[in-house]
């Protein structure tokens, strides 16, 4: 089935914003970490993610062929023209808040990457498999701290299941299938979302009870990222990572 | 929270068939998150391939004070040296 290559563009743009996302909120972390050896683990990971979108934006920019780049992509583009999940854009919260995210993330990411590693178009499959290493690195650190927080002492007990219980609605996002989706999907290319949920949702209810937390009740969803409509965080993050660009234009270091 | 936890020493080999060497020390909780931080502080630039960790408290040191009873009785035994050892020409890495 040919594609319209219009769209492998959009859909590489919506993975670039998912990962520049993230990663901006990791790299918040930057010098605040809660001690040197945390600060420069978490730091590492952020510019994981930022690589990635960089290898999205590129790809994007590539197909689109209108004189975009990665940076326009990144620094000039408004809140809604961001095709993020909402749960990246949160604010970082505390550290317990942080790492939730980052658990829920990783378990959802790796088993993305590693679908999308099978995909038709060759570009997508070898981001995919730089980022399945990388992945599984994260997903072992997040873990380690799901287990540390939440089977700590009661404080770290209570902010991780306080920061779980705030994440669980976003999580729906993870697998709702857009139109977008389904055309990639269909057409070999794009991954299935969907068909992720039943192995996430036993993998993170596994870990929750061995961090010694209950998991949440889905009574409560929220999403939007995929159309543009986001929450009011992300204009605020937006505001900050752009700055440079906005008061600068064409500044270059 | 680091004034609770462990001192690590941290062990590079920065490619097979040379020895690890002493690249620095880092704080952890346990042997195992020092590994990780191992990895994320002392290799993001592909300084190694094998890391090995080891808790400070369990390394002996020698002391300043031991030096004179240590090393100086080396000092008037050149015949332990091969400095008048003629090297052949086949053998390198020496």
């Amino acid at each position: 089935m040919s594609i319209d290559r219009n769209l492998i563009k959009d859909y590489a743009i919506r993975l670039g914003d998912d990962s520049v996302v993230l990663g901006h909120r990791l790299s918040e972390w930057c010098r605040n970490g809660p001690f040197l050896e945390e600060d420069l683990a978490l730091t590492n990971v952020a510019l994981d993610y930022i690589g990635r979108a960089r290898m999205f934006y590129c790809y994007a920019a590539q197909l689109a062929d209108d004189g975009s780049t990665e940076d326009s992509y990144a620094y000039l583009r408004d809140c809604r023209d961001y095709r993020n999940l909402l749960i990246y854009e949160l604010p970082r919260g505390d550290f317990a808040f942080t790492m939730a995210r980052q658990y829920l993330a990783d378990e959802y990411n790796l088993a993305f990457t590693e679908a999308l590693v099978g995909s038709a178009d060759e570009t997508l499959a070898a981001i995919a498999d730089k980022a399945v290493k990388e992945g599984r690195y994260h997903l072992r650190r997040s873990l380690d701290w799901m287990l540390r927080l939440g089977d700590g002492t009661e404080e770290s007990h209570d902010r991780l299941q306080r920061a779980v219980d705030d994440l669980w609605g976003y999580t729906a996002e993870f697998f709702a299938m857009d139109q977008l989706d389904q055309q990639m999907s269909d057409a070999g290319i794009g991954v299935d979302v969907a068909g992720l949920e039943a192995g996430w949702r036993e993998r993170v209810s596994a870990t929750l009870m061995d961090a010694t937390l209950d998991v949440p009740k889905a009574d409560w969803s929220v999403t939007g990222g995929r159309e543009g409509i986001h929450t009011e965080s992300l204009g605020h993050m937006l505001s900050d990572m752009q700055f440079m660009q906005r008061a600068y234009p064409g500044l270059k270091w | 929270m680091s004034h609770h936890m462990r001192l690590f020493e941290v062990f590079i080999r920065s490619r097979r068939g040379l020895d690890h060497k002493h690249v620095g020390s880092l704080h952890a909780e346990d042997p195992q998150q020092a590994l990780e931080y191992a990895r994320d502080i002392y290799t993001r630039r592909s300084e190694g391939i094998s890391i090995w960790v080891v808790d400070s408290a369990d390394i002996v040191a020698s002391q300043e004070t031991d030096c004179e009873s240590f090393y100086d009785p080396h000092d008037d035994k050149p015949y332990r040296h091969a400095s008048h050892y003629q090297l052949p020409d086949e053998v390198n890495n020496m």
